[in-house]
């Protein structure tokens, strides 16, 4: 199985929108290599002609009727925002200005 | 009325009915132990007293409205009403803290109350606060709690277990007699093997997550602890049951049966004559502790005398449980973790784009275990590297099911196994190596994988520390291993170590003694 370079570490970093120190990327670097290798036990398990498994339970397309009902107040949802200017949640603009 | 804190929840509630004690009462006596007890251990990360006591006198009225109003008003008093129990800080309740022993969340309030809070509310239980626990439940020993670990109440320089760490502790240093956990890979039945308590998984599906923080939406389940089969049974047929809010939760009847267990020693020894119980060979994994595997194998031998029959039996595929594991929870939290921005809820870390923002916040709002998993996650699922790892995954875990599926077909009536493979260990032993804190949760682990219940239960001491003993059985089959349960703890009666107290709890009330993270420190230094 695959190996893990540094700048491995760091492009599945950005993906996961993780800020890491050189010192964090250099300690997951050894220690996620160690985890991938417990992975490799699995390279030898046969498994082409096995469903995958998602989920365990028997129960599928739970479907509701589509009615109006009570909801969290617009208070209680935005009680918690950082930054929050009226009805609104503040956050940095992503578009550059023209 | 120190006392009061060694009840059992049902001698609880027989003296609630009885007008011998009232919820205050209980109520005060456990805030008390828990307050005296919490700067030793850290088990609770908020106890709110007053919100306790308020919801106390409630319990104490609607009591005595039954009282006055008659014999069949007071039968039909809803079981845990007066109680007291503890919430791991993972569980919603309206406008308190919902940490899930992260910084990330660290001054969020929960705008609403979990399914199971309503479902408490409804019963009339006491909730006297929140417990600590390994952040986001990634972890087995509570170490990884943002908020500083939790001393174990029979060796306080030693871990409970986790991530139910704090629930655990709670019970065991009897702060309160019920608490609720959850259980991804293990994160209830291990805290309670290394605590000395009773902790349960239900099946997947029967209880609803509205409401609690996420994990690995396709393992995590709710669980109740408590200090014994009656008192477990009676809290998770509480909280069970179908909720639209969540759409796993299934509509699977919940038996009354997990409310009549008996209360005969006697009579719960004998229902164990003829039950047909599995020993599955790889469980005894290497690295088990000879003390650990000599107590479930003398409780292996106690079941059988007692006219078991136990059969020793294969799931072949066990050694693949952890690999498989440990990529597919880290897969599901690295996308449940994605909503942990900074921007709708918790601090927002960061000055500039939003980009630098999302760094910021979660790169110094996780902790390393947390991160960890992520990292991992976000590697299996990524472009590539999907196939060989998560798919192949999925495809193994299919096959650990079915070790499990084939032994239901032949009739077993459960399986008994250990929960872990150790006693409690020192704090730090682990924390350098992640796959050998890993390794805590190789017997517990294909369970979930699988979606079954499974029950950890007390069953004696090796070097001073508690065993658990582990029953594993077919979906929705909770009363089944309840019952095995109340049997064993039939035929244990008068072991000498059941009267035991955990041997620190004693020491835990000095205000002088260390904290967990001062211990911590200490022996990673030594």
């Amino acid at each position: 199985m695959a190996t893990l370079s540094r700048s491995d570490v760091q492009h599945v970093a950005h993906l996961a929108r993780l800020g890491l120190t050189d010192e964090e990327l250099t300690r997951l670097e050894g220690q996620l290599n160690h985890i991938l290798d417990q992975y490799a036990i699995l390279a030898g398990l046969p498994t082409d002609d096995i469903p995958p498994t998602a989920q365990t339970i028997e129960l599928e397309n739970i479907l509701r009727d589509d009615v109006v009902r009570p909801s969290l107040t617009a208070e209680a949802v935005l009680s918690n925002a950082p930054a929050r200017q009226g009805e609104f949640i503040v956050v940095p603009s992503i578009l550059d200005e023209r | 009325m120190t006392e009061l804190t060694r009840l059992h929840a049902h001698e609880m509630a027989a003296g609630l009915r009885a007008g011998e004690v009232s919820s205050r009462d209980l109520t005060t006596a456990h805030l008390d132990a828990a307050e005296a007890g919490n700067h030793a251990l850290n088990a609770w990360l908020s106890i709110d007293r007053e919100r306790a006591l308020g919801e106390a006198d409630a319990a104490d009225a609607r009591v005595a409205a039954a009282r006055s109003a008659g014999g069949a008003a007071l039968a039909e008093l809803p079981p845990l009403i007066g109680i007291p129990v503890a919430l791991k800080d993972l569980v919603s309740v309206k406008g308190g803290q919902c940490t899930a022993g992260s910084r990330i969340l660290d001054g969020y309030r929960a705008p609403y109350d979990a399914h199971i809070t309503e479902r408490l509310r409804e019963s009339g239980a006491v909730i006297l606060g929140k417990t600590n626990m390994d952040e986001f439940a990634m972890g087995s020993s509570t170490e990884h709690s943002a908020y500083g670990p939790t001393s174990n109440p029979w060796a306080l320089d030693r871990v409970p277990g986790g991530s139910s760490g704090g629930s655990a502790a709670a019970v065991a240093a009897y702060h309160a007699p019920l608490s609720i956990g959850t259980d991804t890979g293990g994160s209830i039945r291990q805290p309670a093997a290394l605590c000395g308590i009773v902790g349960i998984k239900p099946t997947y599906g029967r209880v609803s997550r509205y409401g609690i923080v996420a994990f690995a939406s396709s393992l995590d389940q709710i669980g109740p602890f408590a200090r014994d089969a009656r008192d477990a049974a009676a809290l998770l047929h509480a909280i069970a049951g179908r909720d639209d809010r969540d759409s796993t939760s299934s509509p699977t009847p919940v038996p009354d049966a997990l409310l009549q267990l008996s209360a005969s020693d006697d009579e719960a020894a004998a229902s164990l004559k003829g039950k047909r119980l599995g020993l599955p060979r790889e469980y005894f994994v290497a690295g088990m502790e000879p003390g650990v595997e000599a107590r479930v194998r003398e409780a292996v031998a106690a079941l059988e005398s007692a006219g078991a029959i136990v059969e020793e039996v294969s799931l072949p595929h066990t050694d693949y449980g952890l690999a498989t594991y440990y990529i597919v929870a880290p897969a599901e939290a690295s996308a449940n973790l994605a909503r942990y921005d900074g921007i709708r809820f918790g601090p927002r870390l960061g000055d500039g784009d939003v980009l630098a923002n999302y760094l910021a916040t979660r790169g110094q709002g996780f902790g390393a275990e947390v991160k960890r998993r992520i990292m991992l996650g976000t590697y299996a699922l990524s472009a590539g590297y999907y196939d060989a790892y998560y798919l192949k995954a999925q495809k193994v875990r299919t096959l650990i099911k079915a070790d499990f599926d084939a032994l239901w077909a032949q009739g077993f009536d459960a399986l008994v196994a250990p929960t872990s493979p150790t006693v409690a260990f020192r704090f730090g032993a682990r924390m350098a190596d992640p796959v050998s804190m890993y390794l805590s949760d190789a017997c517990t682990l294909p369970v979930n994988m699988a979606g079954l219940p499974g029950i950890s239960i007390p069953c004696g001491l090796s070097e001073g520390l508690p065993v658990g003993l582990q029953f594993i059985g077919a979906p929705w089959s909770e009363a089944e291993l309840f019952g095995l349960s109340r049997g064993y703890e039939g035929i244990t009666a008068g072991a000498e170590w059941r009267a035991l107290e955990p041997a620190d709890v004693a020491a835990s009330l000095d205000p002088a003694a260390p904290t967990p993270a001062e211990r911590a420190a200490a022996l990673t230094s030594a």
